[in-house]
């Protein structure tokens, strides 16, 4: 089994946000990057099919420079191996873009059996990628994942959609993302980050992809980048319990006219 | 031919409310943009449910019914889709953010070539071309975005977009059309897990319940204030991650993002991935002991107090109000 496992590096959830001076992009130096959690149950449940049937796993993911500590952070729960995307060039592209890269990667990986994304990555929450891969591959997807189970020549994959849980089945390869449920990743060991440190991360800028900046133009754009507006300053309701109460239903009722 | 394409999504022969949404935008920007709207429709036996989208502002309805479509699979609809767009060339596409939309709308892109913007809050016309707003950044940011190229795409989340005026007397032209039914990844099977309870995503008011409830056994305390007020019940990722409740009751982050008219959080201390996923709300209710818990800086209305104390008689006495109410 050769799987493929897309991983992206992200904002921390918990980081401040600033608007950089251009304002149509965030300060990075502010932020502490961290692999996408959704990537994070792909990358395990591709170390959990290669414990289970053998083979390799190879990470792909797209970045500048510091993007590579998502990749080592993969190597050390336990892939093989990584191919970093770097090239000025994918910085200013968009999801179509990124996805057109990492197809690109991910076919003169041939051949393979299945492609893991996460089910979004963190922060842009587009939920794009794995969809945009499986067309640009010419593969079937199955998106949302919550348990993959692999038999001869296909997969079946539990998918959560609003009020049922659905079966697929899939040929392969596909291309399978991940959301929570699928799995509990496991914490990098001691001994998997010093290995990682020896494992080969292949670079490969836009050249060597074969891309050329048309390839990569963006379709959409983002012209500005601002906070949140700010909500309404929050009535506190005093009192004791059944005065709360009532007074909230009055004001539920009377003043926001919602029940 | 329309200019603005809306995917009317359906699922056992009913339309979902966010698939009128969608309709009832397209409507409002297309008279802005002085164009027609296309809503397609893909099922089994569905035809008759494009009288309800002409009623929501469809100009054309696209219907593809065939027995072999009783199951949504993604690269069939995708191919409808695409052959939809192919024909009528439209400025826009439409999709709502939902298990669906989010699964189909990349590989109809991908498909079309069409710039795609995700989970779309906001859209404006500017000189002739759509504006779209949508949070980044868990909500801790808002960006303004625009296409270069049509069709501009766009995927748009559940309970924000308004439903337009229903007038039963508009009708659409129904076009219809067939498509490929082979894929390679098909359903095999669907089971129910919320029968009879409301869906986060389209419920008009939710009520969450976090860690304030302190196990698993008081739970019941969240559902029963739901109860009273008619509406679904979610959790906060600390009670999800405890196994309280299942991860399809989560808001957040790393579970669903809601819009409802009213949105109560009952003992929910307001992590910001909590917030990510709620803050967009009309209205938010919070109750908890802690003055100083971060769910007070994004709600309108709070009560420092013990749930324990409050949920029950906030049950009682909405209880009684509906029932006045009738």
């Amino acid at each position: 089994m050769k799987i493929i496992v897309c991983v992206k590096q992200v904002p921390d959830t918990e980081a401040r946000i600033r608007i950089a001076p251009e304002g149509n992009a965030i300060v990075e130096s502010d932020v502490n990057w961290i692999v996408s959690p959704y990537d994070e149950f792909a990358v395990e449940e591709a170390l959990r099919i290669r414990e289970a049937k053998g083979g390799e796993v190879v990470l792909v993911g797209l970045g500048p420079e510091r993007g590579q500590a998502a990749l080592r952070s993969g190597l050390a729960m336990g892939a093989d191996s990584a191919v970093h995307l770097k090239d000025p060039l994918f910085d200013a592209a968009d999801t179509a873009g990124i996805a057109r890269a990492l197809a690109t990667a991910i076919r003169a990986l041939a051949p393979f059996d299945l492609v893991f994304t996460g089910q979004q990555g963190v922060g842009g929450d587009n939920s794009q990628i794995p969809g945009l891969l499986a067309e640009m591959l010419d593969l079937p997807q199955v998106t949302m994942a919550v348990k993959v189970e692999l038999e001869e020549g296909k997969a079946l994959v539990n998918r959560e959609v609003e009020g049922a849980h659905e079966v697929w089945e899939t040929s392969l390869p596909a291309v399978v993302s991940a959301q929570k449920g699928l799995n509990e990743p496991r914490y990098a060991s001691l001994k998997g980050i010093m290995a990682a440190k020896k494992k080969p991360i292949d670079v490969k800028d836009a050249a060597a992809l074969g891309l050329q900046a048309a390839d990569l133009a963006p379709r959409t754009k983002v012209v500005a980048l601002e906070l949140p507006p700010p909500r309404p300053p929050i009535r506190m309701i005093e009192g004791d319990a059944d005065t709360q109460v009532k007074e909230l239903l009055r004001l539920l009722h009377e003043e926001a006219k919602v029940i | 031919m329309a200019g603005i394409v809306t995917f009317a999504e359906q699922r056992d022969g009913k339309l979902r409310r966010a698939s009128l949404e969608a309709v009832s935008e397209a409507r409002r920007l297309a008279d802005a943009l002085g164009t027609t709207v296309g809503a397609v429709l893909i099922g089994s036996g569905v035809e008759g449910l494009a009288d309800e989208l002409a009623a929501h502002g469809a100009d054309e309805v696209y219907v593809f019914d065939d027995a072999a479509l009783s199951r949504y699979a993604t690269e069939v609809w995708a191919r409808a889709m695409a052959q939809v767009v192919g024909d009528a060339k439209p400025k826009a596409v439409l999709v709502p953010f939902t298990a669906m939309g989010k699964d189909l709308a990349p590989r109809l892109a991908a498909k079309v070539g069409a710039g795609l913007l995700s989970d779309v809050v906001g859209l404006a016309v500017k000189d002739g071309r759509l504006e779209a707003r949508r949070p980044m950044y868990a909500g801790k940011a808002y960006a303004t975005v625009r296409w270069e190229g049509d069709p501009q795409m766009a995927t748009l989340r559940a309970n924000v977009f308004a439903l337009g005026a229903r007038d039963a007397a508009r009708k659409a032209e129904v076009v219809k059309g067939t498509v490929d039914t082979a894929a390679r990844a098909r359903a095999t099977a669907i089971h129910a897990t919320a029968e009879g309870k409301l869906e986060l995503t389209e419920a008009q008011v939710i009520v969450s319940g976090g860690r304030g409830l302190k196990g698993p056994e008081h739970f019941h305390l969240v559902e029963e204030l739901g109860g009273a007020f008619g509406a679904a019940v979610g959790a906060s990722r600390a009670v999800v991650d405890a196994g309280w409740v299942d991860h399809q009751m989560q808001v957040g982050q790393t579970g669903k993002t809601v819009s409802p008219t009213l949105y109560v959080a009952c003992g929910i201390s307001g992590a910001i991935q909590h917030l990510a996923g709620m803050s967009t709300s009309k209205y938010i209710v919070a109750i908890n002991k802690d003055a100083d818990a971060p769910i007070f800086k994004v709600a309108n209305y709070g009560i420092v107090g013990d749930v324990f104390e409050i949920l029950p008689k906030l049950t009682a006495q909405a209880k009684a109000y509906f029932a006045a109410k009738g």
